[in-house]
C-alpha cells in the first residue's frame, strides 16, 4: 500500500474536516477575546458558552460543570490533586485506584504517597476488568476519593463505571473517572452513571492536541487550578483556546451521535483483526473480548519483541504501538500488561493496533498479510523462539 | 527517540544473521524478561575469526549491534577482537539513544561469551584472556 496505514488512534487522532471546518472561522475571523466588552469579544463569549452547553448536553452535564483544560492529563491532575488538597485537610488523606490506571493518574498517586497520603491500588484481573467488590474493600472512613478509568487505554477493556460509582456513594466517597478512551465508545451521562468528576481530551477524538475538559458535578469545590483573570469561572485562569474549544465540542458531539452505528463498523475490523493475528501460533489477545473498545487489539506475539515490529510494520507504512519496555522508555515493559498477570518476556512481544471508522477493510487485509511475514521474520532470528519452539517438543 | 541511519540499515538488513552447527564457541548474553538476547556463533581458524553469525531477540537496537559487531570481528584476529569496547560499536553505528546504551554493552558481552566459549571448548580457562562476563548493568536494576 502506498499511503500509510494509521492504527493509533489510542495515541492520537487526525483532525476530522468536520472539526477543522468548526474551528476554522475562530482564528482569523471570531478572533476576539471573550473577555472583551465590543462585538468581537462578545461573539467570541457566545462561541464559548455556545461550545460548553453542546458538550454538557452530549454528557448529561450542566453547562456549569464543564471546566475546559489543556488535556486529560491536566484534568487528571487537576482533579485528583484538588480533591486530595481539599479533603486532606480534613483528615480524608485516603485515595483509591487502580494498578493499572494511565500515567496522568499513577504519578499523581505516587506524588500524593511522597507527601503524606496512602493509596490503594486494586486488582484488575486476568481480562484487565476491575471489580466493583475490591473498590468497596478498599474504601476506608479516610477515603477522599476513588478514580477509575472508564476503558483502559492500552486493552481497551471497559470498565463497570455505574457499579463502582455506586459503591463509591453508597460510602460517601466522590468518584472520579478518566473517559479519555472511553468517549465515542460508550454511552456518557455523568448524571445517569453517578459520575462525580470526569476527564476528557480532544486528540483522541479526532479535534486538535491540547485541549480537554474536567466535569466537575456542582457543589464539589476543589482548589483552583491556575490564577489569573476570571476565566472558567475563577477556577482555571487563562485566555479560552476558542478554536480548539469549539473543536472540542464539534468532536464530541460527532463522538457520541451514533455510537452503535461506529461500533458495528469498526468492531468488525477489530474481530477480523483480532482473529486473523491469533492464528498465528503462540499469540493471546490481551483483555476481555467481550468487553472492550471497539477500537482495541493487544495482542501479544511470543519470542519477537515490540519494538522490532513496530520498526517493521513502520517499514511496510503501518502505524501502531506496544507495551514493550523499549517502547514505554523503561526498563520494565508495560505496567497494564503486568497487572493482568503477563510474564515480562510475553509482554515485551505486545502490539497494540487502535482503529477508527477512517480504517477501511483494505487496509485490515494489508495488515493481516503483513504480520505474519514480519513475526516469521522477527522469529527466525530469535534466540527466544528458538528456545519456546524446543520446549514444545 | 530516533536512530541513526546505520542503525536502521543494519536493523532492516542484519549482517550474519543464523547459527553455525558446527561452530567453535558460542555465547549467549541478557535475557528474555529483560527483553534482549543476543547468541553469537563463532569459527576460528589460526586466532583468526573466520566465521560468524548471530541472532537476537530485542528492540531495534539490538538486532543493530549484535548484527555491526559481527561485522567488526569477522576475518579479525582474537588479540584485536579482545579489544573491542561497547564505545567502538555505538561509534560504529553513528550513535546510540541514551536508553539504548546497554545494547552496546550487550554486544561486546556478546563476543566475549563466544569467545570464553570456545576457550573452555579447547581446556583453556577463558577467564585471564576475555575477563569476567558481568550482568549487563541495566538487567541489575530490575
Amino acid at each position: 500500500m502506498s499511503h500509510i496505514i494509521y492504527a493509533d488512534n489510542a495515541a492520537t487522532t487526525r483532525v476530522s474536516q468536520r472539526v477543522l471546518d468548526a474551528m476554522m472561522p475562530y482564528f482569523t475571523e471570531n478572533y476576539g477575546n471573550a473577555s472583551s466588552i465590543y462585538s468581537l469579544g462578545r461573539n467570541a463569549k457566545r462561541a464559548l458558552e455556545d461550545a460548553r452547553e453542546r458538550i454538557a448536553k452530549a454528557l448529561g452535564a450542566e453547562a456549569s460543570e464543564i471546566y475546559f483544560t489543556s488535556g486529560g492529563s491536566e484534568s487528571d491532575n487537576w482533579a485528583i490533586k484538588g480533591v486530595a488538597e481539599r479533603l486532606g485537610a480534613k483528615g480524608k488523606k485516603h485515595i483509591v485506584t487502580s494498578a493499572f490506571e494511565h500515567h496522568a493518574v499513577l504519578h499523581v498517586c505516587e506524588y500524593l504517597e511522597k507527601n503524606g497520603y496512602e493509596v490503594t491500588y486494586v486488582p484488575v484481573n486476568a481480562n484487565g476488568i476491575i471489580n466493583p467488590e475490591d473498590v468497596k474493600k478498599a474504601i476506608r472512613p479516610d477515603t477522599a476519593l476513588v478514580t477509575i478509568m472508564y476503558a483502559n487505554n492500552e486493552i481497551g477493556t471497559i470498565q463497570p463505571i455505574e457499579e463502582i460509582a455506586k459503591v463509591c456513594h453508597e460510602a460517601g466517597v466522590l468518584f472520579h473517572t478518566d473517559a479519555v478512551q472511553a468517549i465515542g465508545n460508550v454511552p456518557i451521562n455523568v448524571k445517569e452513571q453517578g459520575i462525580d468528576m470526569l476527564s476528557l481530551s480532544g486528540h483522541k477524538i479526532h479535534a486538535q492536541k491540547g485541549i480537554g475538559l474536567l466535569y466537575i458535578k456542582k457543589g464539589i469545590v476543589i482548589p483552583n487550578l491556575i490564577f489569573g483573570g476570571g476565566q472558567e469561572r475563577g477556577r482555571r485562569a487563562g485566555t479560552e483556546n476558542l478554536p480548539a474549544i469549539v473543536g472540542l465540542a464539534e468532536a464530541i458531539e460527532a463522538a457520541v451521535e451514533n455510537i452503535p452505528a461506529k461500533i458495528e463498523k469498526v468492531s468488525k475490523m477489530r474481530d477480523r483483526l483480532i482473529d486473523g493475528i491469533l492464528k498465528i501460533p503462540r499469540t493471546r489477545l490481551n483483555g476481555d473480548r467481550e468487553k472492550r473498545l471497539c477500537g482495541n487489539v493487544n495482542v501479544s506475539i511470543e519470542g519477537i519483541e515490540g519494538e522490532s515490529l513496530l520498526l517493521m510494520l513502520d517499514m511496510k507504512g503501518i502505524c501502531a504501538s506496544s507495551g514493550s519496555a523499549c517502547t514505554s522508555g523503561s526498563l520494565d515493559p508495560s505496567h497494564v500488561l503486568l497487572a493482568l498477570g503477563l510474564k515480562h518476556e510475553v509482554a515485551h512481544g505486545s502490539l497494540r493496533l487502535s482503529i477508527s471508522e477512517e480504517n477501511t477493510d483494505e487496509e485490515i487485509d494489508y495488515i493481516l498479510e503483513v504480520i505474519p511475514q514480519i513475526v516469521e521474520r522477527l522469529r527466525a532470528m530469535s534466540p527466544l523462539w528458538e528456545k519456546i519452539v524446543k520446549e514444545e517438543k | 527517540m530516533l536512530y541513526s541511519e546505520k542503525v536502521m540499515d543494519h536493523f532492516s538488513n542484519p549482517r550474519n544473521v543464523g547459527e553455525i552447527p558446527d561452530a567453535d564457541g558460542v555465547g549467549e548474553v541478557g535475557n528474555a524478561k529483560c527483553g534482549d538476547i543476543m547468541k553469537m556463533y563463532i569459527k576460528v581458524k589460526d586466532n583468526v575469526i573466520t566465521d560468524v553469525k548471530f541472532k537476537t531477540f530485542g528492540c531495534g537496537a539490538a538486532v543493530a549491534t549484535s548484527s555491526i559487531a559481527t561485522e567488526m570481528i569477522l576475518g579479525k584476529p582474537i588479540d584485536e577482537v579482545l579489544k573491542i569496547t561497547n564505545k567502538a560499536v555505538i561509534e560504529a553505528l553513528d550513535g546510540l539513544p541514551a536508553v539504548k546504551i546497554h545494547c552496546s554493552v550487550l554486544a561486546e558481552q556478546a563476543i566475549k561469551a563466544a569467545l570464553a566459549d570456545y576457550y573452555k571448548r579447547q581446556g583453556i580457562d577463558p577467564e585471564p584472556i576475555v575477563g569476567k562476563i558481568g550482568d549487563c548493568e541495566a538487567c541489575g536494576l530490575h
